[in-house]
């Protein structure tokens, strides 16, 4: 019984821990092996070697995928943060109908992009879009046409993921300013220091774990980009704006080839390690406020 | 909710004491008339006293319901009736095996209705395992009849007539060429050049039995040759654009041709134009018919029900009255070549007289660009090079040794 | 004074600059539910509708096909609610109590552990398709809600888990240690002093929950079997057609039919996100 009770917290956590054990580590596992096997159609499990991965090193597209998804989750998490950052700032100054703004800022995060991306595909097309619009009041040299430039047409996936999670960001940088010690800046009103000094010297630097925070948000998103993708280009022009995951999804399912998929997929998981593993890290040692 | 009641109902119920036919139906014409077209076969197996069960996925040309049907396959329980095509039909049943309809096959005389080459990929083994609904062909160009008359434009024979066609065009301000940056668009312009610039034997040796030799042929530089200038006759904003958005450039005047599939056809009929008179469809230039084969294939399946609800169905997909409705509704043609077309426009009984022709000169010949020629991995390859090459200023030597180094990369 | 009012009138410009941008692509998608497909054939995609029609959202709703079935949205609405509603109820529930004990009730490998469960949050999901289609085969589950809801809320527990542990760190230990002097149970202590103070975070983990079950598609088309075909599901169905005609007013109807319960959330409790977040889930 007593052991019962000391027990008890263990085993609460038996059930988590046996579902991450099997359905995360396991299938992981099961991926690294269907990795090493020559699979097509369907997983097949006797161990060929690395050829899968000298087929990806040696891919061209492959080779675009992850060059997309270090330009696009760079950018992606810079100007989601940026931008989340001075919309919180701005709100943060009483400002009248906030509730209205911050509503609209956010629903992005809301839509699946199954939904926008067609409506995005339109906006971003420069025959019917934004262009032909500007070009129509009259601007006649007026060019954005970043959707078919081979070479551009990334950046246009970082506008529309922008769209969707700077408002997110927002969320979180704007809850932050608002647990900020009030006893603080009201000091610091009095002592005569200029706004903007005040939010760089005093107000950023408490909000270090927020930061932290919309960075493995947004670090989770990028990785995980694919109905974006899917829905705005479908990889194109050509398979210039194609990711890792977009690779895989069409390596295992359009092409029935699974040991490549999986191959990818190991890259790809190996990526995430070396992100996350130090997020962890800091986030876990031991504070000194406890 | 009610639907979704019975439908359950339905699965839970579906193991009866008299075998009543039962299928689940794993397909992706899921809107507008394609799913119109699937209601007809649903209802005539309704009317046979079948159970039929739903299962729509749509999306990337199968892609999602491929997808689905790994899953299921996985879990152990795979829908009675696919819609597969091409070698995937026989890759399949390589990995899990699929039902031998044979005997239906044999009391329809499925062997004499159905030209060879198309039964040829009905067959696993010798054995019958899938059903045709249809044939599409890929190899067409489209037109605006109004403004092909207008421009003194007539019916290529050969790419460079088309080519002093498109200069023509392009000359008096009209884009010559409606088309959709999308892989598969590319691909599908793609072999409609290697069957028009090299012929039927040089397609088949370079994109059915992918003989690098032909990969790497100066008749293969030629067909990107040709591309790269189909290019100069597209106009700039053509990446991502769905096909029927091509479609409707025509349509409204703002391009001349339009290189796609009879399914095109479905888009202007819908939209009220008559064939001959607002719009032309004309077999592209070169000899030959690419074919595109819907067809449904059967699972292994355990059940009196379900394995009587298959070879129901095997028999009504193949049924001359579910052919002609179908195709009315789809642009294709029957597979069966005993259907009588007069209810069919002509571009459909133009199809009908160059597929009968064809197949006795050999030019018949299975689309890589819609999955016909050749294995997923292989095909995407050959895509990948091709849209590459389409959306980057690459030269036609570096894609030839690409494409051969993608080819090799898969075998 | 003067350079104050115009700063105030820049910092009102860019706000509802960027509100414009943020509006912008559902602008697109309500005009063109309402235009007639005959408008959108012919006029710019970006204009105001000439003749309002609220055809295509009756349509979307009630008879378009997803399949041989011509029902519209409205049977798998349904199907979506029983599958989301349990499953975010679930993982919730499964991360509050992962997440006190994470919080409050440390052992030795238990930040081993949070690193391990929380890792999990960033596994890619198109890895994990075939294997649990083989596991969900397994138990039985395949093709069902329950397997649904049992594949959400596995992937769930990460994310739960994480908002409940950040957010229970911040209530002092002393109170646990005085109310264990009391004689009081893990559960006792869980449900009379974490759980009433647990309502900010419980938005924030239902908010989340709920977006990301109802929005999604993978799993939704992987795991669903004929007649549990979730909402997402449906909508690509009626806005796919390979060969077809394509009612772009529809789909854009539909498109926003099925996102309403999320967007109602947002709309709704938005304000309690902010303050659930303000409330110590952030502060890590």
């Amino acid at each position: 019984m007593e052991w019962l009770e000391r027990n008890v917290p263990k085993l609460v956590l038996a059930p988590s821990f046996v579902a991450i054990l099997v359905f995360v580590y396991g299938f992981i596992g099961w991926t690294a092996w269907v990795s090493l096997t020559k699979s097509k159609l369907m997983p097949r499990y006797e161990i060929d070697g690395f050829g899968q991965y000298g087929r990806l090193v040696a891919s061209p597209r492959w080779d675009v995928a992850m060059d997309n998804l270090f330009i696009f989750g760079a950018l992606f998490i810079v100007i989601s943060m940026v931008v989340g950052l001075m919309l919180a700032i701005f709100l943060d100054q009483q400002i009248r109908s906030e509730g209205v703004l911050r509503t609209i800022y956010l629903y992005p995060m809301a839509l699946s992009l199954i939904v926008t991306g067609t409506s995005w595909k339109w906006i971003l097309n420069p025959g019917l879009g934004i262009q032909e619009m500007v070009r129509g009041w009259g601007f006649e040299s007026f060019t954005f046409d970043w959707l078919i430039r081979p070479e551009m047409a990334i950046y246009t996936v970082v506008i529309a993921a922008v769209w969707q999670a700077s408002g997110f960001v927002m969320a979180l940088f704007l809850a932050g300013l608002r647990s900020v010690d009030t006893e603080i800046i009201r000091a610091a009103q009095v002592d005569g220091i200029p706004t903007h000094r005040i939010y760089t010297a005093i107000i950023i630097p408490t909000m270090a774990p927020i930061f932290l925070s919309a960075f493995i948000v947004l670090a989770h998103l990028a990785i995980k980009a694919f109905d974006l993708v899917i829905a705005l280009t479908n990889g194109g022009p050509g398979y210039a704006t194609d990711l890792p995951a977009t690779y895989m999804y069409a390596m295992a399912f359009s092409r029935g080839d699974l040991g490549q998929a999986a191959a990818s997929a190991m890259i790809m998981m190996m990526v995430i390690f070396a992100i996350v593993v130090p997020y962890l890290y800091s986030e876990l040692r031991p504070r000194r406020d406890h | 909710m009610k639907s979704v009641l019975a439908a359950s109902t339905a699965m839970f119920l579906a193991a009866p004491a008299m075998a009543e036919p039962s299928a689940e139906v794993l397909h992706w014409w899921t809107s507008g008339g394609e799913a119109k077209s699937v209601a007809v076969l649903q209802d005539q197996f309704k009317a046979e006293g079948g159970t039929w069960t739903d299962m729509p996925v749509a999306g990337g040309g199968g892609d999602a319901a491929m997808t689905a049907l790994r899953a299921r396959v996985l879990a152990g329980n795979a829908p009675a009736a696919v819609q597969l095509k091409g070698p995937a039909i026989q890759e399949w049943y390589e990995e899990t095996g699929l039902a031998d309809i044979g005997d239906v096959a044999g009391e329809n005389g499925w062997a004499e209705v159905l030209p060879p080459q198309l039964a040829e990929h009905m067959k696993c083994e010798d054995q019958w395992c899938a059903a045709p609904v249809n044939v599409h062909r890929i190899n067409w160009i489209w037109g605006n009849k109004q403004i092909l008359d207008a421009n003194g434009i007539a019916m290529p024979t050969s790419w460079d007539e088309f080519n002093a066609a498109a200069e023509k065009l392009k000359a008096a301000g009209i884009t010559p060429l409606a088309h959709g940056g999308q892989n598969w668009q590319d691909a599908t312009v793609f072999e409609t050049l290697v069957l028009g610039l090299g012929g039927p034997d040089f397609y088949r040796a370079a994109l059915i039995d992918l003989n690098p030799e032909a990969l790497t042929s100066d008749t293969m530089k030629q067909v990107f040759d040709q591309l790269r200038t189909l290019r100069g006759y597209v106009d700039d904003n053509f990446s991502g654009r769905d096909w029927n958005l091509a479609t409707a450039m025509v349509m409204n005047g703002e391009a001349a041709f339009q290189i796609m599939g009879d399914w095109a056809k479905g888009e202007f009929l819908a939209a009220g134009k008559v064939p001959g008179t607002d719009f032309v469809c004309w077999p592209a230039p070169g000899d030959g018919y690419l074919y595109n084969v819907d067809s449904f294939a059967f699972f292994e399946v355990e059940g009196e029900d379900k394995q009587q609800g298959q070879k129901l169905l095997a028999k009504l997909i193949m049924g001359p009255e579910f052919q002609k409705v179908f195709n009315l509704n789809k642009g294709s043609i029957p597979a069966r070549t005993d259907v009588a077309l007069d209810e069919f426009d002509d571009c459909a009984k133009q199809s009908n007289a160059d597929m009968n022709a064809d197949a006795g000169d050999g030019s018949l010949l299975p689309s890589y660009a819609h999955g016909m020629a050749l294995r997923g991995a292989q095909a995407g390859a050959v895509t990948d090079v091709v849209t590459n090459f389409f959306n980057s200023d690459m030269s036609s030597d570096d894609a030839v040794q690409q494409l051969a180094d993608a080819v090799a990369a898969t075998m | 004074m003067t350079t104050n009012t115009m700063l105030r009138w820049g910092l009102y410009g860019i706000l509802i600059l960027f509100a414009l941008f943020y509006l912008m692509p559902l602008f697109v998608m309500l005009t063109t539910s309402l235009k007639s497909l005959e408008e959108i054939r012919t006029g710019s995609l970006l204009a105001l509708p000439r003749a309002i029609t609220f055809q295509p959202w009756l349509e979307a709703w009630s008879s378009a096909c997803a399949g041989t079935q011509c029902e519209g949205l409205r049977p798998f609405f349904w199907n979506s609610v029983l599958m989301a509603v349990p499953a975010v109820a679930i993982s919730t529930v499964i991360g509050a109590i992962n997440g006190y004990v994470f919080a409050q009730w440390r052992f030795r490998g238990a930040n081993l552990f949070f690193a391990a469960i929380l890792f999990g949050c960033f596994i890619p999901f198109q890895v994990v398709l075939m294997p649990m289609a083989r596991m969900l085969g397994l138990m039985g589950l395949a093709g069902t809600i329950p397997g649904l809801i049992f594949v959400h809320v596995i992937y769930g527990i990460g994310f739960t888990t994480l908002f409940f542990r950040n957010y229970y760190v911040t209530i002092p230990q002393e109170l646990v240690r005085a109310a264990r002097v009391d004689g009081a149970g893990f559960f006792r202590i869980f449900f009379a002093i974490f759980l009433p103070l647990s309502l900010p975070i419980i938005t924030v983990s239902v908010i989340w929950q709920f977006t990301q079950i109802w929005n999604d598609f993978l799993f939704g088309v992987s795991f669903s079997g004929a007649g549990s075909q979730p909402v997402t599901v449906a909508l690509n169905n009626i806005v796919n057609s390979t060969t077809g005609v394509k009612a772009y007013n529809v789909d854009m109807a539909a498109a926003i039919i099925a996102a309403l319960p999320t967007l109602f959330v947002y709309v709704v409790a938005g304000k309690y996100f902010i303050r659930g977040l303000t409330a110590g889930s952030v502060k890590g």
